[in-house]
């Protein structure tokens, strides 16, 4: 591994590809214990019904099933409901109801996995169906059925309702606007369908009562807690570990039901128990995401300055409230949804409603919300170019916030760190060579061949967040690092975050090295297993470096600040004479007298004499509190090619200029967009996860809930600014959602920029072939639903 | 993932031996070519056939040749097989177009002609692309061989008239010359099952089109096939007006079921839309006509 | 009943149920997890290896059906401590995030240079196009076979001692 120009940041490679390369990677269902037996959920096939009776005596007389739980035997133990992220509860086995297709109602264990699958056909379950509700809408309307009869006081399916910004400012902007422009548009249910589905190994020993579970979690952490506190464990005795993980997007956030059952499995029978979800589980009922039905409002003065902006969101979260968010966010960050521009005022609100389809709501690289929120305001912007008949990337120009604005307060509360965003935009429409593109466009339009140009210029807040204001179950969201520097002079950094393929292994390690001068190849970095590791809230929402990342340089330069004092008694020199080289502490003005880390870790552990005070170590941990988010930036540009005969909708170019501060490995960083970016055109073209009117789910597998292939992919064009960030300790903002949040709108805009000649102001994604060309024709096929 | 429910297994060592096997076993046994069409619908359970008779062993089977005047494929053709057909592609392109857009590359290695062409989906684009072509399936039993046009080889959704202890082993299309023929489908994603498709072949005589085929997939066409259509293009000058009627006339005969893939409406209009771009693109295939009379070219 | 299969030039002679699925006899049985399965419906490709020299869903075979055949997976690309061209471009281009498509992919890659040696960005596309991935986007996966051409084709021509 060779180390960068810029001390040991760069473009290294991968340590942790070693093992991947070679099919040596440890995922959950490569675990196999001793004596493990294998879980399997049964699952409701009705949306919405009454439970008369569950008979599991067949099941439980199959010659390989050792155990049979349903939620009776849960309720015995208190277990058959848990909490969830957002202060509602959740059934782990249904007791009552059911109340959406796919849910959680018994749990097999066996001694292989294909007798479990066998006696799920075993159990008799009797149902009487109840009317669902799947539409958000109707579930808000009166008379619609009660969902969560189980909740005391609930007497209807709305959750919440929540506002930000301030109405009265903004309601007189708008009176006083010259141009109104208004929008409905829906960003449907999808999924993160990471490619590996969730999983657990629980293996619980009723000798010492220790009870380790494996499990595709992304807060290993934050699961132990929980644990300790649903299933009164002591917390010591609990142990997690996160292995290789296939893919997380925020689907591996929550605990899930699965868990809780493989974990009681084991309690029952005395041994390990294995449960790992097949797909048309994880499609129908792990952590959903979006869903969000919204209305947009934009003011602006007739010269093209935007003024206020307005949005009410009815916000589908299924049959209970499992959001993972801060608790004083229930709508996440959506209220960032002024975006990168200069406005004077904003109001949004947003209500929250149950409805018979499997619980979440923020997951797949949302950033909390703010995928939604970015594209209302990136599609409100290109209605508003539409209106006033000017080129969105000029209008975007004109109204973006200027360098010289930052910090910026924006008038939703957000404190917007730093970002140079003409510069951005400026270089994004170089590499597209935006002017000749619509040149282009205009002589395609002659042949009668249809090219369409999208933008999106994004802003995000990431690296939640500052305890004072963020908590998740009144956990505050600040993480740890625990670094310990060796006699040898290696070191070994344990982090609290986790990692499901962002490569922690070797930046966390490049962080460290970058501090105290050493080779990359020479810092471990632990993560996953809370036995081995600091606590802290884990990775989502684009927080490890902000966060975690902050953690680990505070620690190395405590270690730093100790070797000063260690490397001063080494010279026999005040510390205070002593400066740092980038390798080495050395006396002011004399290169011969310096020492290295590895010297001074040796000196540390040896009979050299020390100050009062100063103990024998390089060691040191550091719990970071980030003061803020920090708030990375980009502008896209998508160029598709519509064939109106057909609708179907070929992405060409994408361009993407990404800022996310100072960059410590800039291939991972690319690595980051372009996984993004892949998810626009998903989103955008083809993934939804639909319901039909009797609650079915029609995304429950990949035959329907479509991801996109290389060959939809165009090859990106990726460009970079830095915009370091003023309150992070190297400048690093997050960057792992910024793609997923910022693309989706470029190609709905492109698509609409494309097929505008026709008429077209505005289509729901997903645009497949039949929703364009019904677009084309003046035929909507309706907000959020699969087209009929 | 989900697996398979319990299931007996019987390798063939011949044609002979597999259908010995299928009548020893009854109804209950099913044909285990490629997998790829079967195995899918056992691991959801939603076929569960007792035994399996493997006939993956069965080279005699596999096969693309000239057979007098026709081209004969075996039914244990691989798709990946026909896709790099350089004699497919010269007679019937219709096929390597079909190919080219049949699930995905590694599905094609494994997966059969005559396996798809059994599991008889609704959406099936071999079906069309045969139905146009008017080819002629070939099933043996132990009575021996009988032959049905492939527009009467389907009897329903999922259902063939294969009987349990038949197996179909061949299928032949007549070759003429003269001809040209394309397929063109529309999917929401590479490897999507189509939203619509349509498949046209078509022989010039002197200036004016001798014979056609239309086949339809996914939108309700009954037998996969045009036949309104054909008998309008009979005889009629080739070119974008003519195309286009025989489009309009092959969408009314469709019925299509609206579904995720898409309205009613919109998949009539892709077999209209579609029958005359895939005329159209069987025009551009076509060599001149005999008496020197350039056909019109479509767009 | 018994079945005998030939994996990465082992044959492993095993008693399974006919119903048991070759990715399964792959990571269950002869306990090689290289390979990986990610859906229900052989969409995804995590699951690809080869069977007879070709890639193959193994999610989508019954491991009876393998019986008497040769099956090659990711465990078997690697010779000793060094890494197959393909491994190697995949390490150089960061052609793997959290590497559950990666065997996969690999495998594919690994099949198709042996029959293209020069496949263009569209060829090289088009052979993936059955096989998902999340993390990457795609682009330096194909990057990273792109990478393993050029460098067999390097090495096929020093061996050869002309030009390439």
């Amino acid at each position: 591994m060779t180390a960068g120009l810029n001390g040991a940041y760069g473009s290294l490679r991968r340590k942790e590809d070693a093992r991947f390369l070679r099919g040596k990677g440890q995922f959950i269902d490569d675990i196999e214990l001793p004596g493990m037996l294998h879980g399997a959920v049964l699952r409701s096939p009705l949306p919405h019904a009454r439970i008369v009776y569950v008979d599991t005596t067949a099941a439980e007389a199959h010659p390989q099933v050792e155990a049979v739980l349903t939620g009776e035997t849960l309720a015995a133990r208190n277990l058959a409901w848990m909490p969830t992220l957002s202060q509602d509860v959740q059934a782990v086995l249904a007791t009552d109801k059911v109340r959406f297709q796919g849910q959680e109602v018994a749990f097999v264990v066996a001694r292989d996995r294909y007798s479990a699958r066998d006696a799920l056909e075993l159990i008799v379950v009797d149902y009487e169906p109840l009317p669902p509700v799947v539409d958000a809408s109707q579930a808000m309307a009166a008379g619609a059925p009660l969902i969560r009869d189980d909740l005391a006081g609930q007497d209807g399916n709305k959750i919440y309702d929540w506002e930000a910004g301030d109405q009265a400012a903004t309601d007189a902007v708008f009176a006083a606007a010259d141009v109104v422009a208004v929008q409905d548009m829906v960003y449907p249910r999808s999924h993160p369908a990471p490619l590996e589905t969730c999983g657990t190994v629980a293996d619980f020993d009723p000798i010492s009562g220790r009870l380790t579970v494996w499990s595709t979690t992304q807060a290993p952490h934050a699961h132990r807690t929980l644990y300790a506190l649903v299933a009164g464990l002591p917390e010591h005795k609990i142990r997690i570990i996160s292995p290789d993980i296939g893919g997380g997007f925020g689907n591996k956030v929550p605990i899930y039901p699965g868990y809780l059952c493989a974990v009681v499995g084991s309690i029952v029978t005395g041994r390990p128990v294995k449960w790992v979800e097949d797909r048309s589980e994880n499609l129908m009922s792990t952590a959903f995401a979006r869903d969000y039905r919204m209305h947009g409002e934009i003011a602006a003065t007739r010269d093209g300055k935007i003024l206020g902006l307005r949005a009410r969101v009815l916000a589908d979260h299924g049959a209970f409230n499992a959001t993972a968010q801060p608790t004083h966010f229930p709508a996440g960050f959506f209220h960032i949804f002024t975006g990168s521009y200069d406005l004077q005022a904003a109001h949004c609100q947003v209500t929250a409603v149950y409805t018979n389809k499997a619980p979440g709501g923020i997951a797949y690289a949302c950033s909390f919300r703010i995928t939604e929120a970015v594209y209302l305001i990136e599609r409100m912007v290109d209605v508003l170019a539409a209106k006033l008949g000017r080129d969105p990337a000029d209008l975007r120009m004109q109204n973006l916030l200027r360098p010289e604005q930052f910090p910026y307060t924006g008038p939703t509360g957000w404190e917007y760190d730093s970002g140079d965003y003409p510069r951005a935009l400026r270089l994004a429409l170089d590499m597209a060579s935006y002017d000749e593109l619509r040149r282009e466009q205009a002589r395609a339009r002659e042949r009668g061949e249809y090219l369409g140009i999208g933008l999106s210029f994004f802003t995000e807040g990431v690296g939640a967040g500052p305890k004072k204001h963020m908590d998740i179950l009144g956990l505050g969201m600040a993480d740890g690092a625990d670094l310990r520097v060796h006699p040898t002079g290696k070191a070994t950094l344990g982090i609290s975050v986790q990692t499901q393929g962002q490569g922690h292994e070797t930046t966390f390690a490049q962080i460290v090295a970058h501090e105290l001068g050493l080779d990359p190849d020479d810092v471990d970095v632990v993560h996953g297993d809370t036995d081995r590791t600091p606590f802290g809230m884990g990775t989502y929402g684009s927080r490890s470096t902000p966060v975690s990342g902050a953690a680990a340089v505070v620690a190395a330069r405590k270690v730093r600040e100790r070797a000063r004092i260690v490397a001063a008694a080494m010279l026999e020199a005040a510390p205070a004479d002593l400066e740092w080289t980038g390798r080495a502490w050395q006396v002011r003005g004399d290169p011969a007298q310096a020492r290295g880390i590895a010297e001074i870790a040796m000196a540390a552990h040896s009979a050299l004499e020390l100050p009062a005070g100063i103990e024998g170590h390089l060691d040191a941990a550091a719990v970071y509190d980030p003061p803020n988010l920090t708030y990375p930036f980009g502008a896209y540009i998508c160029l598709v090619k519509v064939d109106p005969g057909t609708g179907e909708v070929q992405v060409l170019r994408f361009i993407a200029v990404d800022d996310c501060g100072v960059q410590i490995n800039p291939m991972i960083v690319e690595g980051q967009i372009h996984g993004g970016l892949a998810d626009g055109v998903g989103m955008a073209l083809m993934q939804v996860l639909a319901y039909d009117e009797d609650g079915n789910c029609l995304g429950g597998s990949f035959m329907d809930y479509l991801l996109p292939t290389a060959v939809e992919c165009p090859s990106w064009e990726l460009g970079s600014t830095v915009t370091p960030s003023p309150h992070h300790p190297i400048g690093a903002k997050g960057v792992g959602e910024a793609a997923t949040v910022g693309s989706p709108a470029a190609v709905v805009n492109a698509v609409i920029d494309a097929i505008s000649p026709f008429g077209v102001r505005h289509a729901d994604m997903p645009l497949t072939p039949a929703n364009v060309w019904s677009a084309i024709q003046g035929q909507a096929a309706g907000p959020g639903q699969a087209t009929r | 993932m989900q697996v398979p429910a319990h299931v007996e297994y019987e390798r063939a060592a011949s044609v002979e031996h597999a259908l010995a096997l299928l009548a020893r076993f009854g109804p209950e046994a099913r044909i285990l070519a490629g997998g790829h069409s079967l195995i899918p619908m056992m691991k959801l359970r939603l076929a569960q056939p007792e035994v399996l008779v493997d006939i993956n062993g069965l080279a005699e089977l596999g096969y693309l040749r000239l057979d007098g005047a026709e081209l004969a494929i075996g039914a244990l053709t691989r798709h990946a097989e026909l896709l790099s057909s350089e004699l497919a592609a010269a007679h019937f392109p219709i096929l390597t177009d079909a190919e080219k857009v049949i699930a995905d590359p590694v599905v094609r290695n494994w997966g059969t002609i005559g396996g798809s062409l059994c599991q008889a989906d609704p959406s099936e684009d071999l079906s069309a692309a045969f139905a146009a072509l008017k080819a002629t399936m070939v099933i043996r039993s132990p009575d021996g061989t009988r032959t049905v046009p492939a527009r009467e080889f389907h009897t329903g959704p999922y259902e063939t008239v294969v009987a349990p202890g038949e197996l179909l082993t061949e299928i032949r299309i007549a070759v003429r010359p003269g001809g040209g023929s394309s397929y063109v489908k529309v999917g929401r994603r590479v490897g999507d099952w189509p939203v619509g498709a349509a498949g046209a072949a078509l022989w010039l005589d002197g200036g004016v089109i001798g014979a056609a085929g239309v086949g339809l997939t996914a939108v309700g066409a009954r037998n996969f096939a045009a036949a309104e259509a054909e008998e309008f293009l009979s005889g009629a000058r080739p070119g974008p007006d003519t195309f286009r009627r025989a489009g309009e006339i092959a969408a009314e005969h469709c019925r299509p079921v609206p579904d995720q893939r898409g309205p009613a409406a919109y998949k009539r209009h892709l077999a209209c839309e579609l029958t005359a771009r895939a005329l159209s693109r069987a025009l551009d295939r076509a060599p001149q006509a005999a008496d020197g009379a350039a056909p019109g070219r479509a767009g | 009943m018994q079945i005998t299969v030939t994996v990465n030039g082992t044959a492993y002679t095993r008693d399974v149920e006919a119903r048991l699925l070759l990715i399964h006899f792959i990571r269950d049985e002869l306990r090689l997890t290289g390979s990986h399965w990610g859906c229900d419906t052989s969409n995804c490709g995590a699951c690809v290896v080869w069977l007879d020299g070709r890639p193959v869903k193994s999610c989508t075979v019954l491991a009876a059906m393998a019986d008497g055949h040769q099956v090659r997976t990711v465990e078997d690309l690697a010779r000793g401590a060094g890494l197959d061209p393909v491994q190697e471009g995949f390490a150089r281009c960061h052609g793997l995030q959290c590497g559950f498509c990666t065997p996969g992919m690999m495998m594919t890659a690994r099949w198709l240079l042996d029959h293209v040696p020069d496949p263009d960005e569209a060829t090289i596309r088009e052979a993936i196009s059955g096989q998902i991935c999340r993390c990457t986007g795609y682009e330096n996966i194909v990057r990273s076979v792109r990478w393993a051409a050029e460098h067999e084709a390097a090495a096929r021509a020093a061996e050869s001692g002309s030009q390439p």
